[in-house]
């Protein structure tokens, strides 16, 4: 397994890899490499030349404001997973950056090459999606912000130009009486999901869903936001029978693909079960916020 | 009986039953094992593979143009060439014959079609990019039951006349009259099919070799990963026509090997003729997708068995026919009489009167193979079926399944036993080891928690696994791989300072065979391990063996490394006579010295007696200390254990977890306590494996669809459990050391044990057999068609 | 072609090399460096037999080019014993019986180093967890837990150590 002929080169600063990504025909980011190097090494993708973003200072950052997290492009599973904040205040980002690949894939990839590679079974896509994430991507000519569920246009393709660089992730915060979770069926440690559902929730006083988000990977060609599921609970009350109803709803608008990590209907069905268990999770978390 | 051996050493000596620190270790603790992929020569060229998309297709045309024109291509090589010198052909270890590149027909997906020679790792990918093949998809045939049907292709046109259709063979054991008549008779009869599925050892280490021809002393070297180095010189000579002392096979370090580094693969065939019209060092080493879906494969068994027995649940009659999915040819590595391997050994750890097994091999569009998996030739097949029939006659007559086990058993007194199918079992203690996995799990605590689960809705199973391997192959009159027979060897030399090197015919793909072996000899001879080198691989200077798999390192080499010893012993009696002025009758040994029968102090310790061998030896006897035994076994050996297992399963995804798995086995006596617990750790996970991850599937066109370490799942340690040992010891009688082996016992016992379980969980839904491996998806569906997911 | 000048400190020595873009740091280290303990075991960053530790953190190197590592610190299985004193994994893992063929252990010492960097104390399921990304088809990792164990015992007391991995943790 060895990759094609290819030219690398290592800006030092965003500018000078817009102007290389404007100037250069079949340019492509490379950022952690788990990504992008097993498809090189498959021979499934040949760029002229990678630009290496690793030495760009600035772009691995996580910054808590206000109105939420603020995610360099360039930071690492790990980081998001170990970051204060996220322990603290976004359960949903922990759960699902404990379970992407494995230590050393959390050491080194990143949440922007896993977005911007746009996997269909890949987990951030579905995070981002559940809790209404805006995407910003630079290209020479400026930024450009893009709400994830606006993103994710097919299997590895995103609404990213082959001029731009993701640059940040702005999750926004989760708000009062929050919960989120992420309920991954994998049918083994570092797998790929068979089924991802991440959820985040919001609980009003009255103790009904006052906002929900729930996206789901690996069941249709691009990760998706089950619409239909959110509709459902929207103003409803957290109990098994609304969620095993959303559970369904979301089944019924996932379109998965039988291959080997099983037919198309048990990964229906998998969806409707693993919306229960995130469901359940995130208001037990929004609970004990109250 | 033989008696279970007491430790006689002390721990400074490390003979039997010490638990050594492995000799091997401080190597690869470093990082400086010598794996093949680590050997680098002067002028060293790289080959790769271009291989078939398709499953069936014929070649049209082979384009080598622009891949010789890519920087550092040296040659393409392709079928035609290899047939210009009768090549293109090779014989397999079972007497078909593989392809080494196909000059018209690819039969599975992944054959190689043509290799390129260049002067890096990185060229060589270039130019196997560049090689152009033009294909027409042919026909596939995957189902092997499709195979045998009277419209389907076939596959292998080369073979004679009167055998223009897709059977291999026909090969039976026992008396099918017999047992017919005692299902008819029964009381009680069930039938079931049990497929295993298609498995790959995967062993972490891919194969290679670097194959170096020195022309002007017309010598070829070839460095490669084999179990079995001797057979491959010999099968070279055989192939190239090059002189034998000519040829030197050596294996250096091997990065696990069971049973997949057995086969002569084409890349090693290329690599050696890459090197003779080169004249240069060539290097192959596979890749893991390569590995996966091109080396050879395990298992592939469709078992259709019917069993007889009383109402009361005492067992009288097994029938069992099976068909073999060999692939395009039958390149397993069993001995020559036996084409379905011992898989008679079907009638496993039960005494009943009638059996009958037929198995008939099929040919099919998939990679070629049925070696083993660290299993000794199908036992695992055959451990499996009768585990699994056993429990279905127990749950279906409502006996518990530890109950009819015990009732139906083998006694200890009943051996040597003499099976239905024509084995004599050496020795076991049947009951005692199911008796001793019982209480370590606390069974009847475990049914009253399943019962009070069952009436919450909960699944919970528990299951068993009593089985009785055969391992040790295997006496000359029965047992020869491509006629060579399966005797093992040792060769000893003791040098004047009291150093020993011994050398072995077989060779460690991890095993420790550096320290057990030592271990035997200074249990023999008093030698602490320390002064006792080991080596093997190097067929210039290993004695002849057939090499490691099959659990027959212990069994015949062991026991060829004690009979040296004794021989050597032997001699060092007549030696210290000479020393003493004793008669030799009149002299004693004990811990590593002869002395004197009453006068324990007029001694020689063996190191004296070393430095005499050389500097003082009586005139007319030989000088030196040395000896070789090749050891032909009488009988082969039955390590023996009983395993049980619980199960959990998640009635909203249809996983399965294994909550507790206790293992007790029984290999006889032990050399390296250390050393048996974790090959019974390993073997157990290559049990858990193909229970519940790994199984290699194709599609209805032949592809691949577990080609690369993500889906051909290898189970990680998150999934792994923590496994609990217990151990009973019967030693062989028969075996010099009492010793039977233990590599593979655990890979075949786990399997029944686990499937029993989920089984066990499911039984009142209507549940009677579900195939291996127990994937979550192939549960939920049973869950939801019985109406119980969550 | 054209081939990159990289600089990389390995094993605490600063070596060179012109290499290709597309060459993968783990034939950096074997094929032009000669530190052949470092394994390849797949081809699809899963089984961790080419572990190594890049700038302190454990890196799968079939899955980094080399020029990546360009002006970074690499640390093989080579790096870790000082002489002829083993690191304390190396020694445990001799002594539990934690390894049979050898082949995965480079790469299982390699990330098990990085756990106790992170987890000086890691409970069994921790140690299970930290290795999920690296293969062994030998062992069924009970020793392998076992000797991490081991290690870990042996690491922890120091203060200094304490502090070096909450400073690793922060960082």
């Amino acid at each position: 397994m060895i990759p094609p002929q290819f030219d690398y080169v290592r800006p030092a600063n965003l500018d000078e890899a817009l102007a290389i990504l404007r100037d250069r025909e079949g340019a492509k980011v490379l950022a952690g490499g788990y990504s992008l190097l097993p498809l090189l090494k498959l021979r499934l993708a040949s760029p002229e030349v990678l630009v290496d973003i690793g030495a760009i200072a600035g772009m691995d950052g996580i910054a808590e404001v206000e109105k939420g997290l603020h995610i360099g492009g360039r930071a690492t599973h790990r980081s998001i997973h170990e970051n204060a904040a996220v322990k603290a205040r976004y359960p949903l980002l922990e759960d699902a950056a404990a379970g992407i690949g494995d230590p050393q894939i959390r050491n080194w990839g990143t949440m922007g090459g896993s977005v911007a590679h746009a996997d269909p079974s890949a987990d951030w896509p579905a995070v981002l999606i559940a809790s209404r994430a805006a995407i910003n991507v630079r290209s020479a000519g400026g930024d450009r912000w893009i709400d994830a569920r606006d993103f994710f246009i097919d299997s590895f393709q995103t609404a990213i130009e082959p001029n731009e660089i993701l640059t940040e992730i702005r999750v926004p915060a989760p708000g009062a009486n929050a919960g989120g979770a992420y309920a991954k069926l994998e049918r083994r440690a570092g797998d790929f999901s068979t089924v991802g559902v991440a959820v985040q929730l919001n609980l009003g006083a009255d103790g009904q869903i006052s906002a929900v988000g729930i996206g789901l990977t690996a069941v249709a060609p691009t990760p998706f936001a089950a619409t239909d599921a959110e509709a459902i609970l929207m103003g409803a009350t957290p109990d098994e029978a609304t969620f095993r109803r959303a559970g369904d709803a979301a089944a019924a608008q996932s379109s998965p693909t039988t291959d080997a990590h099983g037919p198309a209907e048990y990964k229906k069905a998998m969806v409707s079960e693993m919306v229960v268990r995130a469901l359940r999770s995130a208001v037990s978390r929004a609970r004990k916020q109250a | 009986m033989a008696t279970e051996m007491q430790r006689q050493t002390t721990p400074e000596v490390g003979g039997m039953g010490h638990s050594v620190k492995r000799k091997e270790d401080p190597r690869f603790i470093r990082g400086a094992g010598q794996f093949i992929d680590d050997l680098v020569l002067p002028g060293m060229l790289w080959l790769d593979i271009v291989r078939s998309p398709y499953a069936h297709a014929t070649i049209k045309s082979i384009d080598a143009s622009e891949a010789l024109k890519v920087p550092g291509v040296a040659a393409v090589i392709t079928g035609a060439d290899l047939e210009k010198a009768g090549l293109h052909w090779m014989p397999t270890l079972a007497g078909d014959k593989q392809m080494v590149l196909p000059t018209h027909t690819v039969m599975y997906q992944s054959q190689e079609v043509a290799a390129v020679v260049a002067t890096s790792r990185y060229a060589a990918a270039d130019g196997v990019a560049a090689v152009m093949v033009d294909y027409e998809p042919l026909e596939v045939v995957v189902d092997p039951h499709k195979a045998l049907l009277p419209d389907a292709p076939v596959l292998r046109p080369d073979r004679a006349a009167d055998k223009q259709n897709n059977h291999i063979w026909h090969w039976e054991s026992g008396d099918r009259a017999a047992a017919d008549a005692g299902l008819a008779a029964a009381e009680h009869r069930i039938s079931e099919d049990i497929y295993i599925p298609r498995i790959h050892v995967a062993s972490i280490e891919t194969c290679g070799c670097v194959a170096d021809w020195d022309a002007i002393r017309g010598q070829m070297t070839l460095h490669m990963t084999s179990q079995a180095p001797h057979v491959i010189r010999t099968v070279l000579a055989l192939v190239s026509g090059l002189p034998e002392q000519n040829i030197r096979v050596k294996t250096h370090d091997i990065g696990g090997g069971f049973g997949g580094k057995v086969p002569v693969y084409p890349g090693y065939v290329l690599a050696v003729v890459a090197s003779l019209t080169t004249g240069k060092p060539v290097k192959w080493i596979e890749d893991r997708s390569e590995n996966l879906q091109a080396d050879s494969f395990a298992r592939d068994y469709h078992i259709h068995a019917e069993m007889g027995a009383t109402n009361a649940g005492k067992i009288t009659s097994l029938k069992v026919s099976t068909i073999a999915d060999h692939g395009y040819t039958d390149a397993a590595a069993d001995p020559s009489k036996f084409p379905a391997g011992l898989f008679n050994v079907i009638t496993g750890s039960y005494d009943f009167p009638n059996a009958f097994v037929e198995v008939d091999g099929v040919y099919t569009n998939k990679p070629p193979g049925g070696v083993a998996y660290r299993c000794s030739f199908r036992v695992t097949e055959a451990v499996h079926a009768i585990e699994r029939m056993v429990d279905i006659l127990a749950h279906d007559l409502d006996i518990d399944p530890a109950k009819i086990r015990m009732d139906n058993f083998i006694q200890p007194e009943q051996m040597p036993y003499k099976t239905p199918t024509g084995w004599e079992y050496d020795s076991g203690d049947y009951p005692r080891a199911l008796k001793l996995a019982m209480d370590m799990i606390g069974y009847d605590d475990l049914r009253k928690e399943q019962a009070e689960k069952r009436a919450r809705g909960e699944l919970m199973g528990i299951g068993i696994s009593s089985f009785t391997e055969i391992v040790g192959a295997g006496p000359s009159h029965d047992f020869d791989i491509i006629g060579l027979k399966m005797f093992d060897s040792c060769e000893i030399r003791v040098h004047p300072t009291g150093k020993v090197l011994a050398r072995i015919g077989v060779q460690t793909q991890g095993q420790g065979h550096e320290t057990t072996f030592a271990q035997i000899i200074a249990e023999e001879l008093g030698f602490p391990v320390a002064d006792i080198k080991i080596e093997y691989g190097d067929t210039d200077t290993a004695p002849y063996g057939l090499g490691t798999y099959a659990s027959r390192s212990t069994p015949v080499a062991g026991a060829a490394t004690a009979m040296a010893a004794r021989k050597i012993k032997e001699k060092a009696r007549h030696l210290a006579a000479h020393l003493l002025e004793a008669n030799p009758d009149d002299l004693v040994w004990t811990n590593g010295k002869w002395s004197v029968k009453g006068s324990p102090d007029r001694s020689k310790t063996i190191q004296e007696i070393a430095f005499a061998a050389y500097t003082n030896h009586p005139q007319g006897m030989e000088p030196g200390l040395e000896a070789v035994d090749y050891y032909d076994p009488p009988n082969l050996t039955f390590p023996f254990g009983s395993y049980i297992c619980v199960v959990d399963i998640d009635k909203g995804t249809g996983q399965v977890t294994v909550r507790r798995f206790v293992a007790v086995d029984d290999c006889g006596n032990i050399i390296n306590p250390m050393i048996v617990d974790g090959q019974i750790h390993g073997g157990l996970t290559m049990g858990f494996a193909p229970s519940l991850l790994e199984s290699m599937t194709y599609d209805e066109n032949g592809n691949n669809l577990a080609g690369t370490f993500m889906d051909y799942l290898l189970p990680t340690a998150v999934e792994t459990p923590a496994w609990e040992l217990g151990k009973t010891t019967t030693p062989s009688p028969h075996h010099p050391i009492g010793a039977k082996g233990v590599g593979e016992s655990a890979t075949v016992g786990a399997p029944p044990a686990i499937a029993n379980a989920v089984v066990d969980a499911l039984w009142h839904l209507g549940v009677r057999n579900i195939d291996i491996p127990l994937t979550p998806q192939k549960i939920w569906a049973i869950l939801r068609e019985k109406g119980v997911t969550a | 072609m054209t081939t990159k000048h990289i600089s990389v400190t390995v094993n605490g020595e600063a070596r060179e090399a012109d290499v290709e873009p597309r060459l993968l740091l783990v034939h950096l280290l074997r094929d032009v460096f000669m530190l052949t303990g470092t394994h390849i075991g797949c081809d699809t960053s899963n089984c961790g037999a080419c572990t190594i530790h890049l700038d302190g953190e454990s890196a799968k190197s079939c899955t980094l080019l080399a020029v990546q590592a360009d002006g970074k610190s690499v640390t093989t299985i080579e790096g870790m014993a000082s002489g002829a004193t083993l690191h304390p994994l190396q020694q445990a893992f001799w002594d539990q019986h934690g390894l049979q063929c050898g082949f995965c252990t480079p790469g299982m010492i390699m990330q098990a180093a990085w756990l106790l960097k992170q987890n000086a104390d890691p409970t069994e399921t921790e140690i299970r967890a930290g290795i999920a990304g690296n293969l062994c088809r030998c062992t069924g990792y009970v020793n392998i837990v076992k000797s991490i164990q081991q290690a870990a015992g042996e690491l922890a007391p120091s203060e200094d150590a304490a502090t070096e991995a909450a400073a690793t943790i922060q960082a």
